[in-house]
C-alpha cells in the first residue's frame, strides 16, 4: 500500500513538472504579428525596441534642391528654440516680405498670402502660418524605406 | 527719552577703558558678520527658488531652452541675466526691485492669467534695460572679443561681424525670448 502511494505521488510529480510547453516561440510569433516584418524589425508587438540615437540637424548647410516642382523647400539650418505660436513667429522675422531683404533670407512665396478661396491677404494667411507643417529641417539620415523616385527632368 | 539719548551720547563719546586691541577685534568681527550677512542675504535673493516665488511660470519656461539644457551642462539661472554682476550696478538694480515688492504685495502677477496679460509689459521693460546697458548681462559670459566667427554658423557670422561689431545693434535687439516664451510681438522692431 505504502509502495503504491509513493509510486502514485512520484508519477504525479513527474507529470506535473514535465508539464507541456504551450508557447513554442515560433507559434507565438505567428499569433501576434502574423509573421509580418515591419520597420521595427522582426519583433513582437509587446517588445520595446531599443531607440535609435537622435539625428543631429546641421547648424547651417547649403540650400537643399527640390525633388519635385511643388515641394516645399526644406530648411537648411537648425530651428531649435524658434517660437511659432499665437504671439510670435520666429521664421517670419527673417523670411517675411518685410524682413527678408534686410536679413538676406529667402522670401516666403506669395501663395502664403492666399486664403483657400484664392483671396490674397495683406499678411500671411492663417492656414500657412505654421511653417514647420510643410518646411522641415534635414538631418543626414538614411531613408527608412528604399524607393526609386526620380525628379522630373527639369529639376535634375 | 531725551535723557536716555543724552546718556547714550555720553557713553559713546567718552573713551572706553577697553584695550585698543579688543576694540579693533570687535570692529573686525562685527564688520565680517555684517558685511558677510548682507552679501549672503543679497545672494539669497538671487536664487532660482526666490525668483520662482512670484515668477513661477516663467522660471519653468527656461527648461527647454539652451540656457537650461545643452550639450556641455553649463547653465544660466535667472539672476545671471536679470541682475547685473558688477556690485554697484547690482545694488542699484536691487533697490529698483523694491518696487517689485509692492507688486508682490498687490498680487499683480499672482495668477497665470494676470501674468500672461502682463508678459508684454514685463518683457519690454527687460528689453529696454538690456538695450540701455548694451546687453551687459549677456556679455558677462558671451564676450564679443573672444567669438570665433569660423566656429559660428553662416547666419550668425553675417549679423555678428556687421551689426554687432559696429555697435549698431546689441545682443538683445535680435536675441529676444531666448530663455522665455515671447509676448505678442506685433509692432516690435524686427518682427
Amino acid at each position: 500500500m505504502k509502495k503504491l502511494l509513493t509510486a502514485i505521488i512520484t508519477a504525479g510529480i513527474v507529470a506535473l513538472s514535465a508539464s507541456p510547453v504551450w508557447s513554442a516561440d515560433a507559434d507565438d510569433y505567428m499569433t501576434n504579428s502574423g509573421g509580418v516584418e515591419s520597420l521595427r524589425g522582426q519583433v513582437e508587438i509587446s517588445t520595446i525596441n531599443k531607440s535609435e540615437s537622435l539625428k543631429q540637424v546641421p547648424r547651417d548647410q547649403k540650400l537643399i534642391d527640390r525633388n519635385y516642382v511643388q515641394q516645399p523647400p526644406m530648411i537648411p539650418h537648425t530651428t531649435r528654440g524658434y517660437q511659432v505660436n499665437l504671439n510670435a513667429n520666429k521664421c517670419l522675422s527673417c523670411h517675411s516680405f518685410k524682413n527678408a531683404g534686410e536679413m538676406g533670407a529667402t522670401k516666403i512665396s506669395v501663395t502664403h498670402y492666399e486664403t483657400r478661396d484664392g483671396m490674397t491677404l495683406s499678411d500671411v494667411s492663417p492656414r500657412r502660418y505654421f511653417c514647420l507643417q510643410c518646411h522641415v529641417t534635414q538631418a543626414d539620415a538614411k531613408p527608412l524605406v528604399g524607393n526609386t523616385f526620380q525628379p522630373v527632368d527639369s529639376l535634375r | 527719552m531725551l535723557k536716555r539719548l543724552k546718556r547714550l551720547w555720553v557713553v559713546m563719546k567718552s573713551p572706553s577703558s577697553a584695550s585698543m586691541g579688543f576694540i579693533l577685534l570687535l570692529g573686525f568681527t562685527g564688520g565680517i558678520i555684517f558685511w558677510g550677512g548682507f552679501n549672503t542675504g543679497m545672494e539669497a535673493t538671487n536664487t532660482e527658488e526666490f525668483c520662482a516665488g512670484c515668477h513661477a511660470p516663467i522660471v519653468k519656461e527656461i527648461r527647454e531652452t539652451i540656457h537650461y539644457s545643452n550639450r556641455s551642462g553649463v547653465r544660466a539661472i535667472c539672476s545671471d541675466c536679470h541682475v547685473p554682476h558688477n556690485w554697484t550696478d547690482k545694488i542699484v538694480r536691487k533697490v529698483q526691485a523694491s518696487k517689485e515688492l509692492v507688486a508682490f504685495a498687490m498680487g499683480t502677477i499672482s495668477t497665470d492669467e494676470k501674468f500672461q496679460a502682463r508678459r508684454g509689459h514685463l518683457a519690454d521693460r527687460e528689453w529696454q534695460r538690456m538695450k540701455g546697458n548694451d546687453s551687459q548681462e549677456c556679455r558677462n559670459c558671451h564676450q564679443f572679443d573672444f567669438m570665433d566667427f569660423s566656429e559660428q554658423g553662416a547666419r550668425s557670422v553675417k549679423q555678428h561681424s556687421t551689426a554687432l561689431a559696429s555697435g549698431e545693434k546689441t545682443c538683445v535687439d535680435c536675441h529676444k525670448g531666448i530663455a522665455h516664451q515671447l509676448p505678442n510681438m506685433e509692432g516690435i522692431e524686427g518682427w
